[in-house]
């Protein structure tokens, strides 16, 4: 239990996807202008993170790892496909239910589902996860069982909403400030997400 | 149409400047920071992408005409994945320690932006060559800011230049130089970016916002 609360703060915190890792760029920059999609797009990252990350560890567990399936072969090298299509087709499946059982919900998240199968965010978390496997139990990063993933999707997807809603939030601010045109837009944003990576960094000095 | 047409040279050349996946197109971000603390991995990183751009855009131009609409983006994505996939094991094979410290941003290729946007917008709509041009082009014009940004990071932050000491060579230190160790860390990344970009922009009035 205190495995999963430490695994779950550092991710929001410590390892951010955003400050500490640079995933899920191209989403942050293009959809943060203002604090309600922000909060939208970040609620669908969270979703899909906390559904395709566990799923991931189980087929990397019981299908693709060293002498999981048969005795002596080891299928990782298939990782990167199969992950991928996890997340693909899982996205498809919760854009269907989603749309059948909550269409509030649907019409809010709508146009962000697709767009999160090519979220780097959620293939890093995979594939962080899948390195995080091999570590030695007493290392605060290690995943060592099912909980354990589900606490770092949890998580890293919190971690991902976080930093967009707090830059989509000083972004609508900036739209009234006097900034020097080749600044404006695109140069600007980058400076001020490297002041919050310097900010987030503070964090990393906690021991858990 | 000629191999070098005006049309296909345009399709190799405006990535590289005007249209640079990087600073105008916003695409390709996550991996162009994370891989840039030393020279070496950056340009390992930049060519794969190249290789796999070109590669990918030359595949999905020749079968685009099969491809059903609905389900393309799952075909572009399985596309990839298998490059990404052989790209990775040559990697492992002939170059592991840059493999090792590219860790998981090798298999973020897959998700990286400029593929999917230079599929989408360019090579369902193309022939295989100027595909190919333009692969090669946006491959290179990712490659570039990686390289430019890589050089200074590592050169301010470790004081060296694909692992050589350019700044004990030079005497520095003894005139009380020290390193930057923030250079190394996340938030130079974004700062220099922001710096290229800016710069571009003070050039080319035309792409201010």
């Amino acid at each position: 239990m205190e495995h999963f609360i430490s695994l779950l703060v550092r991710s929001v915190f410590v390892d951010n996807m955003v400050f500490a890792f640079f995933l899920g760029m191209c989403s942050y920059l293009a959809v943060s202008k203002s604090v309600k999609t922000a909060i939208g797009l970040g609620i669908a990252v969270v979703f899909v993170q906390v559904i395709t990350l566990p799923v991931n560890y189980l087929l990397q567990t019981k299908v693709l790892g060293n002498g999981a399936l048969v005795e002596g072969v080891d299928l990782t090298f298939l990782a990167f496909i199969l992950f991928i299509a996890v997340i693909a087709g899982i996205v498809q499946l919760v854009e269907m239910i989603v749309e059948r059982f909550a269409p509030a919900l649907y019409n809010q998240l709508g146009i962000f589902l697709p767009l999160i199968a090519v979220n780097c965010a959620i293939m890093g978390g995979s594939l962080f996860m899948q390195q995080r496997i091999g570590l030695p139990a007493d290392n605060s990063q290690a995943i060592t069982c099912f909980a354990d993933s589900v606490a770092f999707a949890i998580g890293s997807g919190l971690g991902w909403m976080v930093a967009i809603v707090l830059f989509a939030a000083i972004r609508e601010k900036m739209e009234y400030c006097n900034i020097p045109k080749p600044l404006r837009g695109l140069g600007i944003a980058f400076i001020t997400v490297g002041l919050m990576a310097m900010a987030f960094m503070c964090f990393s000095g906690i021991k858990m | 149409m000629g191999l070098f047409s005006k049309k296909n040279k345009e399709a190799f050349n405006t990535p590289l400047f005007k249209e640079n996946p990087v600073t105008v197109q916003v695409l390709g971000i996550c991996s162009a920071l994370a891989v840039t603390s030393k020279l070496e991995p950056a340009i390992v990183m930049g060519l794969s992408v190249t290789i796999i751009v070109a590669m990918a855009n030359v595949i999905i131009s020749l079968i685009r005409k099969t491809i059903p609409m609905r389900i393309r983006i799952i075909v572009q994505l399985v596309v990839v994945a298998a490059l990404v996939t052989l790209v990775s094991e040559v990697l492992k094979a002939f170059a592991y320690d840059v493999s090792v410290q590219l860790s998981v941003y090798i298999g973020l290729i897959i998700t990286n932006c400029i593929l999917m946007g230079r599929l989408e917008a360019f090579a369902m709509q193309n022939g295989p060559w100027a595909s190919f041009l333009d692969g090669i082009g946006n491959g290179l014009g990712y490659a570039m800011i990686l390289i430019i940004v890589a050089f200074f990071r590592e050169l301010f932050g470790s004081g060296t230049l694909f692992n050589y000491p350019v700044v004990e060579k030079l005497g520095l230190y003894d005139c009380g130089y020290l390193n930057n160790g923030l250079m190394l860390m996340t938030p130079a990344a974004f700062i220099l970016i922001a710096c290229i970009v800016w710069y571009q922009r003070a050039k080319d009035k035309s792409l201010q916002e």
